[in-house]
């Protein structure tokens, strides 16, 4: 018997268990091959509650449990690398109709899929917070500044940061409508989500896509004072490396 | 770092929440096992522990997903982060299973069965020389636990496993709790199957606890849960083993509902039990 054959009927249940398996007294397998079948559902799903913790909390037990099921069938793990599974679940949550009170769903889920990349992300040291004021006016717009790889930067329509804590239950205030945009950083080994102050977005994306310093604060447009995102940046160990290398 | 070898010794499979108990005095466990899809990571906690880890262990990275006996090829970029593992860990050992679990690149997470054919045989031993050149050392092969049979295998498991092994030059490793599920669910009595087992090739023993089902028939079914302590009837068939092979790394295997540290050790303390009664009795 083929694995095309045993592999199909794992992930549907509607098909009939394969010919030619036997309980091994020459019966029929039955409902032998349904632990097969159990035991790639539940492991999957556990492994998606598990790297989905806040996504996990909002649905409950149930309908989590329901919306993995159809997930895992759809879009099974690519590698053996389960850390990694589940990148498309937030877009796979963004299709589904009945979500109605919970439209900031998918978001959390990005952002519990954010905290995860952080935690396994690359090891690197911060540079110290004194390190960029050291520097003086002429090098300082000149400077490019590398992000440390586990930074992770995320805009939200919604409070996620505030939504994910509540959800967590490490916060009772329900959270105030606000969009936001975060930052997710690992000053030592615990991922941390932090809004980010206005236009910090933009201007953190423009850092870790190399622009200098002087650009990225340009490109933010007039009136734009970097101070409280770059404060942010270096008292959470987000800045890697500063890079003063030649003038061009 | 060198490499060592497992100690004839209880060894624990190592679980982040018990990292501190650990590094506070582990004995009677002297040996760790490690999943190795779970330090595939870049870096951070995981392979912080595991390096602070093998400063004081020997470590034996078990892996859970090469799909050794896949119809298709190995994957290559799995193989690839294997290689870099074992290459800086440099661990004491390195098995995987009798099993598949990938198949048209999607990967199922479970040990999925294999019919024990010439066709089998000469594909898994193919992929086993694969992995031995890769890595460059020899592997060891565990036997799995069965839920059901294939009507066209040709050939008994230890038997199986014996010729793999003469073939490839792999080791093996056996899982004491995976024989007394299989012999429970396919009928056959687990000591002739030790008995049959090629016991020198055997590079590490593994037991861990199981949960009871019934299939259609109302016979018992036992599934492999690693999620409670080993049954008293693997206990006995560890030293009916050992009394055979001598004394073996043996691994107590705890996986899903992970109990506190002092309860595995418990656990580990009388896998130290079955061995000490085997040295006083040499």
């Amino acid at each position: 018997m083929s694995q095309t054959a045993f592999h199909h009927a794992l992930l549907d249940a509607t098909r009939p268990v394969p010919q030619n398996l036997t309980d091994g007294m020459g019966r029929p397998a039955g409902r032998r091959y349904a632990v097969y079948r159990n035991n790639v559902a539940v492991s999957l799903s556990e492994a998606l509650a598990t790297g989905f913790p806040a996504t996990a909390a909002l649905l409950g037990e149930t309908n989590f449990a329901r919306l993995s099921a159809r997930f895992l069938r759809q879009h099974p793990p690519a590698s053996p690398l389960l850390l990694q599974y589940g990148a498309g679940f937030p877009a796979f949550l963004d299709g589904i109709d009945g979500l109605g009170r919970l439209p900031f769903l998918s978001d959390i889920a990005r952002l519990d899929l954010a905290l995860r990349r952080a935690y396994h992300a690359a090891d690197a040291r911060p540079i110290a917070p004194e390190a960029l004021a050291a520097l003086d006016a002429e090098t300082l717009p000149a400077a490019r500044l590398h992000l440390a790889p586990a930074v992770q930067l995320l805009a939200s329509r919604w409070p996620i940061v505030e939504i994910r804590a509540y959800a967590l239950g490490e916060r009772t205030a329900p959270p105030a409508s606000a969009a936001q945009d975060v930052i997710v950083t690992r000053p030592g080994f615990d991922p941390l989500p932090l809004p980010l102050p206005a236009q910090g977005f933009a201007f953190a994306a423009a850092l870790r896509s190399g622009m200098r310093l002087g650009d990225a604060v340009t490109q933010c447009g007039p009136g734009f004072d970097p101070a409280a995102t770059l404060a942010l940046l270096l008292a959470n160990g987000a800045i890697a490396a500063i890079d003063t290398g030649g003038a061009e | 770092m060198t490499r060592t070898i497992l100690p004839a010794a209880p060894g624990v499979g190592y679980k982040p929440q018990h990292f501190d108990d650990i590094l506070a005095g582990a004995a009677p466990v002297q040996w760790l096992e490690i999943h190795a899809e779970n330090y595939m990571g870049d870096g951070g906690r995981p392979l912080a522990q595991l390096r602070a880890l093998a400063e004081r262990f020997a470590i034996s990275v078990h892996g859970v997903g090469l799909s050794i006996g896949g119809e298709g090829a190995l994957d290559p970029d799995h193989l690839a982060r294997l290689k870099h593992l074992i290459g800086w860990l440099n661990p004491a050992s390195f098995s995987e299973h009798l099993a598949w679990s990938t198949h048209d690149s999607a990967f199922l997470n479970d040990l999925l069965p294999l019919p024990y054919t010439d066709a089998t045989l000469s594909r898994v031993v193919d992929h086993i020389d694969q992995v031995q050149q890769a890595l460059g050392r020899p592997m060891l092969l565990e036997n799995p636990s069965s839920y059901l049979a294939f009507a066209e295998s040709s050939w008994e498991e230890p038997a199986f496993l014996r010729e793999i092994a003469r073939r490839s030059g792999c080791g093996l490793l056996l899982d004491v709790n995976n024989v007394f599920v299989s012999a429970t669910n396919l009928g056959f009595t687990p000591q002739s199957y030790i008995d049959a087992f090629p016991l020198e090739l055997v590079g590490e023993i593994h037991v861990g606890g199981h949960d009871t089902d019934e299939d259609d028939h109302g016979a018992p079914l036992l599934i492999d849960s690693h999620g409670r302590e080993v049954a008293d009837p693997v206990w006995a068939l560890l030293d009916y083993t050992l009394a055979r092979s001598g004394p073996k790394p043996v691994l107590i295997e705890w996986d899903t509902d992970v109990p506190d540290w002092s309860v595995l050790a418990e656990e580990a303390r009388r896998a130290d039990e079955a061995l000490s009664r085997l040295r006083i009795a040499a």
